[in-house]
């Protein structure tokens, strides 16, 4: 009995929040250092050591922002985290910082909407967009070409908003960011007056954004053909071609599992790929080769033939990412028309 | 008294691995350059009794088209009575195997990226399968574990 009592006491202490989270630096190193790097100089994820950012923003900023996450905008939101764990990762982060945190007034700020309207079309849209959805693809993204070496906020997510209060994007206004693209406005003129108005433009799209769509879709596709596995693969070749798709591959499902030539000859997998859409998915998100390349798996059984693919508008909903989900729609619809094609 | 104690652990060990794994998306960094990630994770996954069955370069057909890319290769594996006991049982899951992880260049680091196959259930939903998935993750999160921590 001594034995369970001095079982439970140890278990106890390693699963008691308060206790594990002693360790900002492990919990971040679980949760966030993948997107935003061991040091906070940002990946996936945006670099969140960077000193214009981190001397600007309160704690409240960045506790608020691990527990709502960006809405559509691959941050995800840390809701199952306890109190201690967000705040001991927020004291990890604010370390990279030799400032103290700031701490800024919780009042709105009152200025004209629809003035503030006019400033941020004239001033924010080019980068920020014009529903102030953000820029496109992800944090930084050092392997491709792009237009801006940062993401630029989506300022109107209700992610955002929930978490940054009006005078925080003031002073982001009034400062900038030094070593990103957004520079101080205070500097190009623009008044205080003018400020506010653009604080209460961006403040009023709060709550407005179209929720996400709930709708369950297969997980996969599903075809079937007539005839042999010889036909149906000849015919789907033909499909991907007339498709814009270049085939890469062509290989039994067992391939390298088995000795060669004992492979099941009637489980066939064909690669195929357009790079013209590949680069433009791993511009959105880097993550995406987990449905790359691109591939329809046949299996002939009871002389039918399966013809089977990912559903990749299902799979983009894990990504948290709405540019990925539109670029995914148009993906479905080209694996059904070349599935529907090579079956008809 | 022996089971009641290794349920206390699968117990609390389920629940901590619950809060560690609550997104689809499983991804890991490494701080090793992408030739020496690249092989840790090779090494991971045999490790973990799977067989490699291929490495699509995914980088390399992009440079050839003509697109400026870092290094992103995909990582296909998986065991042999698995793959072919699902795919004549439950052929909708095939379309999802081999196992895969995509790994990709950040500047000096590497990032690789796995589904959590708890997404499977959603594919093909029998009991038979669920200490599957159940293994699988556990597995995946195991294999990117030492590729985090891979020196």
């Amino acid at each position: 009995m001594r034995k369970i009592h001095n079982l439970l006491f140890i278990l106890i202490i390693f699963s008691n929040p308060v206790l594990a989270s002693d360790n900002g630096g492990v919990l971040y190193a679980q949760h966030c250092a993948a997107c935003h790097g061991d040091s906070g100089n940002g990946g996936v994820g945006v670099p969140i050591s960077l000193g214009s950012f981190l001397d600007r923003v309160p704690d409240s900023y960045l506790k608020k922002t691990i527990r709502h996450g960006r809405p559509g905008r691959v941050m995800p939101a840390f809701r199952h985290m306890s109190d201690a764990e967000v705040n001991s990762i927020v004291n990890y982060i604010r370390k990279w910082s030799s400032k103290p945190a700031p701490v800024y007034k919780t009042e709105n700020i009152t200025g004209n909407k629809k003035t503030g309207q006019k400033l941020f079309t004239q001033h924010c849209v080019s980068c920020h967009g014009v529903e102030g959805k953000g820029g496109k693809g992800t944090g930084v993204t050092f392997s491709r070409v792009r237009s801006l070496p940062i993401i630029a906020p989506a300022l109107m997510n209700d992610g955002f908003l929930a978490s940054a209060s009006d005078s925080m994007i003031k002073d982001t206004i009034v400062h900038g960011r030094v070593g990103t693209p957004m520079s101080s406005f205070a500097k190009q003129g623009l008044s205080d007056q003018q400020v506010n108005d653009i604080v209460s433009f961006i403040r009023s799209k709060q709550g407005k954004n179209k929720k996400a769509s709930t709708e369950i879709l297969p997980a996969n596709l599903m075809y079937e053909a007539d005839g042999t596995i010889e036909e149906a693969l000849e015919a789907v070749k033909k499909a991907i071609v007339g498709a814009n798709f270049r085939v890469i591959r062509v290989q039994h499902f067992e391939d390298a599992y088995v000795e060669k030539g004992k492979e099941d000859s009637k489980k066939i997998i064909i690669y195929f790929c357009n790079f013209n859409m590949l680069y433009k998915a791993l511009a959105i998100d880097p993550r995406v080769g987990l449905f790359l390349p691109c591939r329809i798996t046949l299996i002939e059984k009871k002389g039918k033939v399966k013809l089977l693919s990912i559903n990749p508008a299902t799979m983009s909903k894990k990504f948290n990412n709405d540019e990925l989900l539109k670029l995914c729609d148009e993906m479905t619809a080209l694996y059904e028309a070349i599935m529907e094609e090579a079956t008809l | 008294m022996k089971r009641l104690i290794l349920n206390l652990f699968a117990i609390i060990a389920a629940c901590m691995s619950i809060s560690v794994s609550a997104q689809d998306v499983m991804i890991a960094r490494s701080k090793l350059n992408f030739p020496e990630a690249m092989s840790s994770l090779q090494n991971a996954i045999i490790n973990h009794k799977y067989t490699l069955s291929r490495v699509q370069r995914i980088d390399i057909g992009l440079t050839k088209a003509g697109f400026k890319t870092d290094l992103y290769r995909v990582v296909f594996f998986g065991k042999q009575k698995e793959l072919k006991w699902i795919s004549d049982q439950y052929p909708e899951l095939a379309a999802y195997l081999p196992l895969k992880i995509a790994i990709f260049a950040e500047r000096d680091e590497a990032v690789a990226v796995a589904l959590d196959p708890g997404h499977y259930i959603q594919v093909a939903e029998d009991a038979r399968l669920k200490d599957i998935y159940i293994r699988w993750t556990r597995d995946i999160q195991s294999i990117l574990k030492e590729f985090r921590t891979a020196e």
